[in-house]
């Protein structure tokens, strides 16, 4: 969006795992490898401490200021734990644990843990307690999801190096709801990549004697996706500054919101990318499926649509007065 | 895709006063509202209580006070259409005058345009309506034929505009007509201009054409040799095509692109408070809902700004549409006609029935996805 520090971060991020990621690296990622060339070029940028506040060592941004990061970062194919540690530090923080050096990851206890095998340290969230675990500590059953991200089951069998409790800003589902925040970005940026992908093929791939993208039914599908793309990019940021303003616990709403509009986004976004890619898009070879894999990925961590709209159904149904009235009081006023 | 940037915004200082001024105006008269004139929303039209909204202030409020204006910020303004839209208002005899045809007599028109119409568009004396669709062209809306031509100090004006939305009922029409041939070879978008009809004038024949709910709501309005004053060109001769389209922003952006069966919603949650089986179909509307105001807000801070966000309006229409124009359906989804409350019920058959009209009135979806293609370098 519009804020500068976001936007310059970005630029940094998106530079780094340009130079340092790319098909090659997602490929060997997707195989069990860890990405150390293109973790090394990230995390010399410093975003890990993104969330933490200035006062115990961070960089004191709020979730809005880490959107774009986000977003790069899923463009890219999150080739490397920089949400996950974004996320964990941030839960760390607010529970009054100092973050250890190295890679991070976080879960909602039960849930797998992103990046799992290659963690040094993990965050589990078991409601509003923070437990921080060496992850040499932990006893690890390999998964993944789709995409073939490593999602590792941790069993805890021992005491966490440090234990903290999350202030009532951040709530009992602060693990779930940075989640689903994190991935929405991410879907974001994922959708731009390949929409980018599906432009560039439409403009590129002749039939008929011209360029497929000269038609106007894959014009027309082409728009749809875009616009999908800017939905989620604007419910994700809308979402991360209700979280700042309201803290994460008020802000369930907004995020069960952009999780929703990500999810099915990132549904007809794939879609038609694969469509309008056709069988090349299907190959091991082509790049387009590292994105769309992610997309079907994404949408399963931090609340599906069916779990999220159950929700807000839900929530809206007990309300007394009207979903507009609802919906407007939740309107910030700036500072005066 | 540096066209699609949308920059969130805050509402602005007092929103939260202005809106609860606008829901206790909306109290006092929306118990004359029947479940059908919710329905229509801004296609109501009451004349009455555009009277009514513009003795508080509301039509033309962000134009100067010296043309009856109120001088508030676009955002202000954005508040006051959303609760009219949450409410289904019936504001139609006020939304041409206050979305497009004013704000255009504002920017480009004489000193003494703007003295004549804008403080009648301010107290709902004077409802516009806009002439852009002619039998012949729809979408490709360039080969229009309806002519004006210079005699003796006046226009001449010949020919015929069609889907024209209260032109029964209305004052004024802008209308984009030829003022000059086509150049051969040239393109067809020079020689337009757009000239202000008064459509009681002599020569001016209106024939309501009933919609398929079985009302008149538009109509075809023929011009035979009327006679314009030579004052009612608005803006340049042959800029007609540019001054129509730079308008598009702030007609295909706002909340009447996606809320027009809000009621409906509303209407729905009330009926299904009960039932768990709903919840998810509901939370999926309220979703969408909510993203899409949150762009179509972004878009109105942006038009605040002073940029031109036609494209992000093209695509908010786009997304905006799909969403109120599924809402009647989503709403079978969760209960049964038969079963939904009177209300819901009557609202539900209005709707049912004129929601393909979303995506055909300002621009069809075709146009709009058109738009955002060629953003996408497509075309």
């Amino acid at each position: 969006m519009a804020d500068t520090i976001g936007a310059e971060l970005a630029e940094q991020a998106t530079r780094a795992l340009e130079d340092a990621a790319g098909v090659a690296v997602l490929r060997s990622v997707e195989d069990g490898a860890f990405p150390a060339g293109a973790w090394g070029a990230v995390e010399a940028l410093g975003l890990g401490a993104a969330l933490v506040p200035e006062d115990r060592g961070g960089a004191g941004l709020g979730f809005l200021d880490i959107v774009p990061v986000l977003e790069a970062l899923g463009r890219a194919g999150a080739p490397v734990p920089l949400a996950e540690g974004i996320g964990a530090a941030a839960l760390l923080a607010a529970a009054g644990i100092e973050a250890p050096e190295g890679v991070l990851s976080f879960a909602a206890a039960g849930k797998p843990v992103p990046w799992g095998r290659h963690a040094a340290h993990v965050a589990l969230v078991d409601g509003a307690r923070v437990a921080l675990y060496p992850a040499a500590a932990l006893r690890w059953t390999q998964g993944g999801n789709t995409a073939r991200e490593a999602r590792d089951v941790a069993e805890v069998s021992g005491a966490p190096i440090a234990e903290g409790t999350l202030p009532n800003a951040w709530g009992a589902e602060a693990a779930m709801l940075v989640t689903a925040l994190l991935r929405s970005a991410q879907i974001a940026g994922a959708m731009q990549a390949a929409l980018a992908l599906a432009v560039d093929h439409a403009n590129t791939r002749k039939q008929f004697g011209r360029p497929i993208g000269r038609f106007q039914a894959v014009q027309q599908q082409l728009a749809v996706f875009a616009a999908e793309t800017s939905a989620v990019s604007v419910a994700a940021a809308a979402a991360a500054r209700a979280a700042d303003r309201r803290g994460l616990a008020g802000a369930g709403f907004e995020i069960g919101c952009a999780k929703v509009t990500a999810g099915e986004a990132a549904a007809k976004g794939a879609a038609i990318a694969h469509q309008v890619l056709a069988a090349m898009g299907i190959t091991e070879e082509h790049s387009l499926h590292h994105l769309t894999r992610r997309l079907w990925s994404w949408r399963e961590e931090g609340g599906t649509e069916r779990f999220w709209s159950a929700r807000l159904g839900a929530l809206v149904q007990a309300e007394a007065g009207p979903l507009w009235t609802f919906i407007t009081d939740r309107d910030e006023e700036p500072a005066a | 895709m540096t066209g699609l940037r949308f920059d969130l915004r805050d509402p602005p200082p007092g929103a939260a006063a202005l809106r609860a001024e606008v829901r206790t105006f909306i109290a006092e008269h929306e118990h004359r509202w029947t479940p059908e004139v919710r329905a229509r929303s801004w296609m109501g039209f009451d004349r009455d209580f555009t009277r009514a909204v513009g003795a508080k202030g509301w039509i033309g409020m962000c134009w100067p006070k010296q043309y009856g204006g109120a001088a508030r910020s676009f955002l202000d303004r954005n508040i006051v259409l959303e609760e009219m839209l949450a409410a289904g208002a019936p504001v139609g005899a006020h939304w041409i005058g206050d979305r497009q045809s004013g704000p255009l007599i504002l920017r480009l028109g004489t000193e003494a345009q703007r003295q004549k119409f804008l403080p009648k568009i301010t107290t709902g004396e004077f409802a516009f309506c806009i002439g852009l669709s002619e039998p012949d062209s729809g979408s490709d809306l360039a080969s229009l034929r309806t002519r004006a031509d210079r005699v003796d100090g006046s226009w001449k004006l010949n020919g015929r505009k069609i889907w024209t939305t209260f032109g029964h009922l209305c004052d004024w029409m802008i209308a984009l007509v030829r003022t000059s041939p086509a150049l051969e070879g040239g393109s067809k978008h020079q020689g337009l201009s757009q000239v202000l009809v008064d459509l009681k004038a002599p020569g001016v024949t209106i024939r309501p054409i009933r919609d398929l709910v079985g009302e008149k709501g538009f109509n075809e309005i023929t011009f035979d040799d009327v006679m314009l004053p030579e004052d009612a060109l608005v803006g340049q001769e042959g800029a007609g095509w540019a001054q129509a389209t730079s308008e598009l922003a702030f007609e295909r952006s706002g909340p009447d692109r996606y809320m027009s069966s809000h009621p409906l919603l509303e209407a729905g949650i009330a009926a299904l408070r009960d039932d768990p089986a709903a919840a998810a179909t509901l939370g999926r509307q309220v979703a969408r809902l909510w993203t899409l105001r949150s762009m179509s807000t972004a878009v109105a801070g942006m038009l605040q700004e002073g940029e031109d966000p036609l494209r992000q309006a093209a695509l908010v229409k786009d997304l905006g549409n799909d969403f109120e124009q599924g809402l009647p359906d989503r709403m079978r989804d969760v209960i049964d006609t038969d079963a939904m409350p009177e209300e819901m019920r009557r609202m539900h058959a209005y709707l049912t029935q004129i929601v393909p009209t979303f995506s055909l009135r300002g621009g069809t979806r075709e146009i709009m996805r058109g738009i955002i293609a060629r953003e996408l370098g497509l075309r």
